[in-house]
């Protein structure tokens, strides 16, 4: 008897203990953008709009920090440019129109990526849609919630929620150094943005650490070691 | 237009072209291998950085306080494999602590 082809259900289900993460998520960011001085309104747009945890993250750290508009916003889509190939490995099995092709697109993130994946390098698109509705729900509410909320927080720092950035990352990062060169690309990126701290302004350091991916050109030049 | 929502403008305006342009342009016509690569290596090079700036940055001078200590226990709850959520509540709750204790 072979397998039952998956649903939009099974995205929603399968997807579901991380949306209730996800909504925690959106939640910090709420109160993270308000301490940084965002306002009540620009978070939740942010949050409908681009629908990618690390780089609002990101931007809203560096506002934060002093940094200018164009050091938080290139930080953000350099953190966002791994969905371009991401993008790419889903859009052979999108076969919709050009509207639905596009929703479809908004809603791969990481978590529903990983979530529709077939093996082989196949993606199903019912999983990828339930999946995403659930998870862009999730975001967003809790970017509400967070917000609403920030108000009875007081001071972040208080609280702890400044180291709450750096986990976060750390969280997302790990599974990601699956490889030498992602491990080494990491070691670089780090050692680049302290070092330019002193001598920079806010955000700079940042993307300054994108050149760590440089290290894969190594991998060209015949040195597969691993 | 303030600070904030040029970037919550230019940083949406910009995602969702990253993310449209493999399903609505290329079709599925994969990156070169050596610019894949490169592009696969971008975000564990700038969640390290994230990871390190958000943890001894303080303005534009390096410092150790209290957040070390959150993302030191942050640290031993992934490698315990804690949910996420779990990881970022212990990190927070240990830094609040922590400068409760020394006022």
């Amino acid at each position: 008897m072979p397998e039952p082809e998956r649903s939009h259900r099974d995205g929603v289900r399968e997807v579901a203990p991380l949306a209730i993460a996800v909504l925690g998520f959106g939640a910090s960011f709420g109160v993270l953008a308000r301490a940084a001085g965002m306002g009540v309104v620009s978070p939740i747009v942010m949050s409908a709009t681009t629908f990618a945890g690390s780089s609002q993250f990101a931007a809203a750290s560096i506002l934060d920090a002093g940094g200018s508009v164009a050091s938080a916003v290139t930080a953000a889509l350099l953190l966002n440019a791994r969905y371009g190939p991401i993008g790419v490995s889903v859009a052979p099995y999108l076969h919709g129109s050009l509207w639905s092709r596009f929703i479809h697109a908004q809603l791969t993130v990481d978590e529903t990526w990983a979530v529709a994946a077939e093996g082989e390098g196949r993606f199903n698109p019912k999983v990828l849609l339930g999946a995403g509705v659930t998870l862009y729900l999730a975001w967003v509410g809790g970017t509400v919630l967070g917000v609403a909320f920030g108000d009875l927080i007081g001071d972040p720092a208080s609280w702890g929620l400044d180291a709450a950035f750096p986990a976060l990352f750390l969280a997302l990062l790990v599974p990601q150094l699956t490889t030498r060169d992602a491990r080494l690309a990491a070691l670089v990126g780090a050692a680049i943005a302290l070092a330019l701290t002193p001598f920079t302004p806010a955000g700079v350091p940042i993307i300054a650490a994108s050149a760590g991916c440089l290290v894969g050109l190594g991998k060209a030049r015949g040195s597969d070691t691993t | 237009m303030n600070a904030a929502w040029e970037v919550v403008v230019l940083t949406g305006l910009g995602t969702v072209m990253i993310k449209s342009l493999g399903p609505l342009l290329l079709g599925g016509r994969p990156l070169p291998h050596r610019i894949a690569g490169l592009v696969a290596l971008l975000a564990p090079a700038l969640l390290a950085a994230l990871v390190a700036i958000n943890t001894f940055a303080d303005g534009r001078s390096l410092t150790i306080d209290a957040r070390v200590l959150g993302v030191g226990v942050a640290a031993i709850a992934i490698w315990r494999r804690a949910p996420v959520l779990l990881v970022i509540v212990l990190a927070a709750g240990t830094t609040a602590l922590a400068r409760a204790l020394v006022g």
